[in-house]
């Protein structure tokens, strides 16, 4: 456990790459770990962003809280723009028009970039092999634009496009497998990681930029505004996720799975679920299913990890 | 920033909607828009820095005695770190004026 101790706060990097005044929401995990990623990235970096809540509380012109080269991209292509930037950026030090360095190319995208409009370039730009970081921050909705329902809302979520009534239970599909498919591209590293475990997204951030080669990260974003919790609980959700099983931290690397934080013990699926007002209307029966359909997955997944 | 927001017309802005300026939402006082306020009660407070790493608005600055506290211009006070502080010393508080 000493490892997800936070209280060696003070050895994290003081700069801010990601400055204050941005315009997210009170509370919001999400610019919690743009910022932990930025600090974990530091100076070096070259940043494509999706459009996206991210995009759009950073940089309302004509001021931008980006302290690194950064460009806004339309939603799909922040990965085939990274691509663009490192090839180029690549010849120039071959030809000498550069010094060479190492430099960090990092996309960023939230679920909706990721999973539904920018499937295809992240594919794309995965396939190609680029050294590139691609960081997707799920906050499993549209939240920029009013709470919209993604390809990455879980299953009984309630959202403006998946509205829980007398019929309806809300979004009736599951979650998409993002990490999964991203391992399915043969890629060097993948790994999954939540703001509220700092050390752990930093030490993944930091890993992937190493690394040679693509690499995906996916971080679960609690989002107050849209998960309906209050402000100041966005980190205790985090945890809440992670401790139950239905966001499980773990990493792949060249073929392995490793369980980066095994929780103990094991928390009920409904002690995450019943705080949050977009599950109100499940019944026990409801959360009973998702306890079960969280257990396999995540047993699925200390299958991998011992196979090793 | 040479000159304040709200004074910049879209004439001044430049070609391609680049922003040289790095960091320059800083111009931008989102501390406005609070309606709780974070205090440490210094006696309790063990500057462990835990405050400073969860706040998302990168608000909390260091002072000189080694204690963090919330920076007004910036903070939105959202309670986060009140709920996370380990022993408890940042209370939130109704901002009055």
């Amino acid at each position: 456990m000493d490892k997800f101790s936070v209280y060696s706060a003070r050895l994290v990097e003081k700069a801010e790459y990601f400055a204050c005044g941005h315009r997210a929401c009170q509370g919001c995990a999400e610019a919690l770990a743009v910022r932990l990623v930025m600090k974990a990235l530091g100076r070096n970096t070259i940043v494509a962003m999706a459009t996206g809540c991210m995009e759009i509380v950073s940089s309302p012109l004509p001021t931008t809280a980006w302290e690194v080269p950064w460009i806004h991209v339309a939603f799909e292509n922040a990965s085939a723009v990274i691509s663009g930037c490192e090839s180029g950026m690549k010849a120039m030090m071959r030809k000498g028009k550069l010094p060479p360095k190492k430099i960090n190319f990092v996309a960023m995208g939230g679920d909706g970039a990721t999973a539904d409009i920018g499937m295809g370039q992240l594919s794309g730009a995965l396939e190609r092999g680029h050294d590139f970081v691609y960081v997707c921050y799920d906050n499993e909705a549209y939240m920029n634009t009013g709470i919209q329902r993604s390809s990455s809302t879980p299953w009984g979520a309630s959202t403006t496009t998946s509205p829980a009534g007398k019929i309806s239970k809300g979004q009736y599909t599951q979650k998409k497998d993002l990490p999964k498919i991203a391992i399915a591209h043969n890629i060097p590293y993948v790994a999954t990681a939540c703001p509220s475990f700092p050390f752990d997204l930093m030490e993944k951030v930091e890993k992937a930029a190493a690394i040679q080669g693509p690499a995906y990260l996916h971080i679960l974003s609690v989002c107050p505004t849209g998960w309906r919790i209050p402000t100041e609980e966005a980190i205790k959700y985090g945890r809440l996720a992670v401790n139950s099983c239905v966001f499980p931290l773990y990493e792949y690397e060249y073929g392995r799975y490793r369980l980066t934080y095994r929780p103990t013990p094991i928390l009920p699926v409904r002690e995450y679920i019943e705080g949050q007002g977009r599950f109100r209307h499940l019944t026990p029966e409801d959360i009973d299913a998702i306890q079960k359909r969280t257990m396999a997955e995540y047993d699925k997944l200390v299958k991998l990890s011992e196979e090793g | 920033m040479a000159r304040p927001i709200d004074e910049i017309k879209w004439q001044d802005l430049e070609i391609g909607a680049t922003v040289s300026e790095h960091g320059s939402s800083r111009e931008y006082k989102t501390g406005t828009w609070r309606s709780l306020r974070p205090v440490v009660d210094k006696e309790q407070c063990i500057s462990c820095g835990v405050c400073w790493l969860y706040c998302p608005d990168a608000a909390i600055k260091r002072s000189d005695d080694g204690h963090f506290q919330a920076d007004e211009e910036y903070c939105k006070g959202c309670g986060i770190c009140a709920r996370e502080c380990p022993v408890g010393c940042i209370s939130m508080v109704i901002e009055e004026d």
